[in-house]
């Protein structure tokens, strides 16, 4: 049991020693027990023009800002007084899709259904900012010879 | 003591049987400065958002949700207060309303919002009477700062330019038919025209 435990300890010791070479991160240079300065509050994309989305069923990304006043909550979703059914004729912004008006069992619903209605949850802001770690990431569409 | 009385009331009938005419005149003058600034005093003293936030159910609710959004922190420090939208700058208009608010001095004593519950519960009517207000005298109080004769719409984006060239422009719509919940938290809308 004893001999166990050394073994243990010493395997924990000489992997931490090994692991720390190895913590690459997010944190850059900055040593455990210092607080780095926080990086720039990056501006969020406001342009309204779609980006292609990086693979089939990609939840769309928002291309514009949320951060003013969209209320999302039990009593209104403020994104959808432009992207829902009814209002897309005046706001002519994209209707949010049909699958949204369908329950877990495809039953179509009048309103959008409620595992659907926070949509922040899978649509997201984007900012124009260098990627923190590379990604090559190929979505099933990828094409080598273009890059797309 | 009713003797005294008695006395006061011969005088008050008739003043100018006892004081001279150069002092009540002076003097009226004189009370009448003291009398309209002290009006005056309490009454910007009522029109300021301290006062606003010194009872819970402005501070708790309401004033909470103003704090996240662009009319109380922003890039260049210019903001609004309660009384920049909520009451009108000119002063008959501002009298009418602090006659009506009244009511919420009503409201405050017998604790119609006394909690967070009973707020939200009457959040969707209290939020009516403002929308209705705004709707009438045309978004006055956003067009106190909003000037619409200096909007330059280049500076603007697409979409809010597309709707303030047209719309707006053409007095179809005005400020509060679009711009509903910036300030605060909107209620249960469902049954809102135009949501």
């Amino acid at each position: 049991m004893k001999q166990m435990i050394v073994c243990v300890g010493l395997f924990g010791i000489i992997y931490s020693a090994h692991a720390d070479d190895n913590i690459a991160t997010l944190r850059g240079e900055v040593s455990i027990t210092d607080q780095p300065p926080a990086p720039r509050m990056e501006q969020v994309e406001d342009h309204d023009i779609k980006r292609k989305r990086n693979y089939p069923m990609q939840p769309p990304t928002i291309p514009h800002a949320i951060d003013k006043y969209y209320q999302v909550d039990l009593f209104v979703n403020k994104c959808l007084s432009c992207h829902s059914r009814q209002h897309t004729e005046a706001s002519q912004a994209p209707m949010v899709s049909d699958t949204h008006y369908k329950d877990r069992d495809g039953k179509v619903l009048a309103e959008v259904s409620p595992r659907r209605y926070f949509c922040s949850q899978c649509h997201v802001i984007q900012v124009e900012v260098k990627p923190l770690v590379d990604n090559t990431f190929e979505g099933l569409l990828h094409d080598p010879a273009t890059g797309w | 003591m009713i003797e005294w009385v008695k006395r006061q009331v011969t005088v008050l009938r008739a003043p100018s049987r006892y004081f001279s005419l150069g002092f009540l005149t002076i003097g009226g003058f004189i009370a009448g400065v003291i009398f309209w600034g002290g009006f005056n005093t309490v009454l910007e003293a009522t029109n300021t958002e301290t006062f606003c936030i010194s009872c819970h159910e402005m501070r708790n609710n309401v004033f909470q949700e103003l704090k996240t959004t662009i009319h109380y922190t922003n890039r260049s420090g210019v903001r609004a207060t309660c009384p920049d939208c909520h009451v009108p700058h000119n002063w008959t208009d501002k009298i009418a309303r602090k006659t009506q608010a009244t009511k919420e001095v009503w409201g405050k004593i017998f604790g119609t919002i006394r909690t967070r519950e009973k707020f939200l519960e009457k959040r969707l009517e209290l939020a009516k009477h403002e929308w209705a207000r705004l709707k009438t005298n045309n978004s006055l109080e956003c067009r106190n700062c909003h000037d619409f004769e200096y909007m330059d719409f280049t500076r603007q984006g697409v979409r809010a330019e597309k709707a303030h060239s047209t719309q707006l422009a053409r007095g179809e719509k005005t400020c509060i038919d679009c711009h509903k919940g910036i300030a605060h938290k909107l209620p249960n809308m469902a049954g809102v025209e135009n949501f």
